[in-house]
């Protein structure tokens, strides 16, 4: 079972919040709520239209991922890394081992390093008041800082103290940006202010710590903040007797420096980000809004796969859940016309016949804009959509006919319910932790399929990814020990060695979710290209039977504390980590205009 | 990394004049070879991820294509305290809230540059994807390297020009480039380019 459009309540109130902030790309988002404020039904649509076609058709393939790295401000090296893929499928081209390793750990850098960022700077305002912070008695601070993790050192009064005083100047100053749009004295912020203090310096923190984890890619990738990939494996070669300096081969002096980076990323993510959440959490212990299909549908195409080729090794495996059945993990097939396919009943595209889907190796996007006769307002200026009728620039993704959410959330529950030991581990005790810090005895499912769990979720999966790092920085030196120097594989990398016609995928599980990328290949150059990137999956509108998606289905019977003021919306949102400028493009004149927030 | 200057180009290429920060440090990067203070950097669409480069700079000079409200093609300077509004007043593209967003938290964790200029251009069109510089605003690239180097000039920094057998290391993949890029476009028949047609005048469903 699906949550079904036919089932909502579009009476009542509606509330617009356009643009959703703080997220990459643009997105709008109306609600209706009922007289006691509680959400009864939810419009999430992408405003911006998306082709990779017009870029890529004709170029040749080996040049993909350059192109695809572009598209997003966010998860640059994710399409790149995909991008490779889906090209090595199709031309079947095996990478070295050194290469698969390398990928690994720069794809783990970038999902840790998003993971935080994203935790920091893009949603713990949903949940902290740096405003508040101004209030706290740092001596406060630092005994919580010394409860919650002994095993930081950062956590004398004076630190916290200097980092109030540089808040209080930063808010007096009326500098631009940052905090300026907040909701800061809506009752929905329920930190004490020592909390909030708290975080705010690790706010700060995070910011140091990504500009070290990210000298990574700089290592492997030879460029940052547009790190190179290659078709065959990667654009950098090896020499442990080498001692040159940047630009040179891999040495041991380079590897060594990787292995401290992810030394304090480890640290951090144990001694910061873990703690700051759990505290979060405990005090945030009756907000458990937010689950929508999370407790329904849930899929994963797998990642972080340890040995080449060979998806069983996968960290995180791959798999589907339908209707919060948890006993059965079903497999799931990327190349099976019949298992993804995208429908456009509801979005802003045509197909010959819109009643079925079609599979991203036959997809067609061809853009058709038209409102729906209970539309509110001009072309030009929609004041409410008919999300009756076709309302959205983003297509919507279905397995096997049932809408999913994707992303740590998901890739966790799969995990869990998959047996995995290392998950199980960390989601027991996170939960125990819970359960004993609030006196509440919650179960599983009533804790993981909720906007905490899901942000919880990335958190276990950032320490997850952290601490098997170090199992590929020992695999890498070890296989680079016994001989092995080789980083690609050049065999196919003239076009005259391919076949005339050839098609592959490339999938990876990004920071926020499942990703694929389907290739169509001919005479040597791209003959088509689909993206179904995971704000696609989680943002899609409904579909030809009125299934609708994630975010929409999270924000269904969440009660807000002041209609006018979205932060139980934001807070939902953004714990799927939106990325809507890979879902969507082109911007609308509407991205000229600051939130705007109306109450119909 | 102190006295460091950062020459930075953002935008997104990939959308017509949102490339011209982009072309520009291209351009400078292919010409010139900078003494060691000075570092070039094609900052794309990257927001957060810039913030340690801006940190580190004491003098941070930004490309960009700039919602001045003026005529297409108009070049214009803004400097030091200035240069946070206009990044941020109109929002034009996604990387723009980003960058005012990264200036302010450089300036919140206490390392923030001590001169700012920003080289802006009003582009013409943006709702082209795959598309590039429009004529009013390729036309600026030159006027705009000149007024980076006049400023450098002032700081004592003076860039030799490249020989023809010393090519600089790219600073973004070949196929980005500018003239590969533009070559490589697939044509209107094969791939619709228009963007989103609610903003496509059509003389019978104008409201």
């Amino acid at each position: 079972m699906s949550l079904n459009a036919s089932q909502l309540d579009n009476s009542g109130r509606r509330i617009v919040v356009d643009p959703v902030t703080r997220i990459e790309g643009h997105m709008r988002c109306e609600v209706n709520v009922n007289a006691d404020n509680i959400i009864t039904n939810a419009v999430s649509t992408g405003t911006m239209w998306r082709g990779l076609e017009v870029i890529l058709k004709g170029r040749d393939p080996r040049d993909a991922w350059a192109f695809v790295e572009r598209i997003c401000g966010v998860c640059t090296g994710t399409h790149a890394l995909t991008s490779v893929r889906a090209v090595e499928d199709a031309l079947g081209i095996q990478i070295p081992y050194n290469a698969h390793i390398i990928r690994n750990l720069m794809d783990k850098t970038l999902q840790v390093h998003d993971h935080i960022v994203h935790f920091y700077h893009l949603h713990a305002l949903d949940w902290v008041n740096p405003v508040n912070a101004l209030k706290a008695d740092p001596k406060a601070t630092s005994e919580l800082q010394q409860s919650l993790a002994p095993g930081n050192p950062k956590s004398s009064p004076g630190y916290f103290r200097d980092v109030q005083n540089r808040l209080k100047k930063f808010v007096e100053s009326g500098q631009l940006g940052l905090f300026s749009n907040g909701y800061w004295d809506n009752p929905a912020y329920k930190l004490p202010p020592e909390a909030d203090l708290m975080a705010v310096t690790h706010y700060l923190e995070a910011l140091d710590l990504q500009k070290d984890i990210v000298k990574i890619h700089t290592i492997f990738g030879g460029k940052n903040p547009h790190p190179n990939y290659m078709v065959g494996g990667v654009p950098c070669a090896i020499n442990l007797d080498d001692v040159g300096a940047s630009g040179a081969p891999i040495n041991m002096t380079s590897l060594n420096f990787v292995l401290e980076r992810i030394k304090e990323a480890q640290h951090f993510v144990k001694n910061v980000y873990l703690p700051d959440l759990m505290a979060v959490a405990t005090i945030y212990k009756d907000w458990l809004y937010g689950g929508g299909l999370a407790g329904q549908n849930l899929l994963s195409y797998g990642t972080f796969t340890r040995l080449p080729g060979d998806k069983s090794t996968d960290l995180l495996p791959a798999g589907a859940i339908i209707n919060g059945n948890w006993n059965e993990v079903l497999p799931v097939n990327v190349r099976d016309p019949e298992e993804i396919q995208e429908f456009v009943t509801h979005s802003w595209y045509q197909y010959a016949d819109e009643s079925k889907g079609l599979h991203p190796w036959d997809g067609v996007t061809e853009p058709k804009f038209e409102l729906g006769p209970n539309t509110k307002g001009t072309k030009t200026n929609i004041e409410a959509l008919d999300e009756a009728h076709k309302y959205s620039w983003i297509k919507a993704p279905r397995w096997k006919g049932h809408a999913m959410e994707v992303g740590p959330l998901a890739r966790y529950v799969i995990a869990y319910a998959s047996g995995r030991e290392n998950v199980k581990e960390q989601v027991d005790r996170s939960l125990s932790a819970f359960n004993q810090a609030t006196g509440l005895d919650l179960g599983l499912k009533q804790f993981l399929p909720s906007t905490l769990g899901r942000t919880l979720a990335r958190a276990l999966e950032c320490e997850l990814a952290v601490d098997s790092m170090f199992d590929d920085w020992n695999a890498l030196v070890t296989n680079i020990k016994n001989g092995d120097r080789a980083t690609a594989n050049v065999e196919k990398w003239d076009p005259k060695t391919w076949p005339k016609e050839a098609k592959g995928v490339g999938i990876n599980e990004a920071p926020r979710g499942a990703l694929g990328h389907w290739i169509k290949i001919k005479d040597g150059k791209i003959e088509n290209y689909q993206a179904i990137v995971p704000t696609t999956w989680n943002a899609s509108p409904r579909d030809n039977k009125g299934n609708i998606g994630a975010y929409e289905a999270s924000l269904l019977n969440t009660p807000m504390e002041r209609p006018d003021e979205p932060v139980e919306i934001l807070r939902t949102l953004h714990s799927f980590d939106p990325c809507l400028a890979c879902a969507t493009h082109v911007m609308s004149p509407d991205g000229q205009e600051l939130t705007r927030v109306k109450v119909r | 990394m102190s006295g460091s200057i950062l020459i930075l180009g953002i935008g997104n290429l990939l959308w017509a004049d949102e490339g011209f920060g982009v072309r520009c440090v291209e351009l400078l990067n292919s010409r010139y070879r900078f003494p060691e203070p000075v570092q070039l950097m094609d900052g794309g669409t990257q927001g957060l991820y810039l913030v340690p480069y801006v940190q580190q700079a004491e003098i941070l000079i930004v490309f960009d294509a700039v919602d001045y409200g003026l005529a297409p093609g108009s070049l214009k300077i803004v400097r030091d305290d200035e240069v946070p509004k206009f990044m941020g007043a109109k929002r034009m593209s996604l990387h723009q809230t980003g960058f005012q967003d990264v200036l302010a938290l450089a300036a919140f964790s206490g390392s923030y540059p001590k001169e700012l200029l920003l080289i802006g251009v009003q582009p013409e069109e943006l709702d082209d994807f795959g598309g590039s510089l429009r004529e009013p605003v390729r036309a600026q690239l030159e006027p705009a390297l000149q007024i980076a180097l006049d400023f450098l000039a002032e700081q004592g920094v003076v860039p030799e020009q490249r020989a023809a057998d010393d090519p600089a290391t790219e600073l973004a993949p070949e196929p980005l480039a500018l003239t590969p890029y533009e070559h490589g476009r697939p044509d209107e028949q094969c791939a619709y380019r228009h963007g989103d047609i609610r903003f496509i005048p059509q003389p019978s469903e104008q409201d």
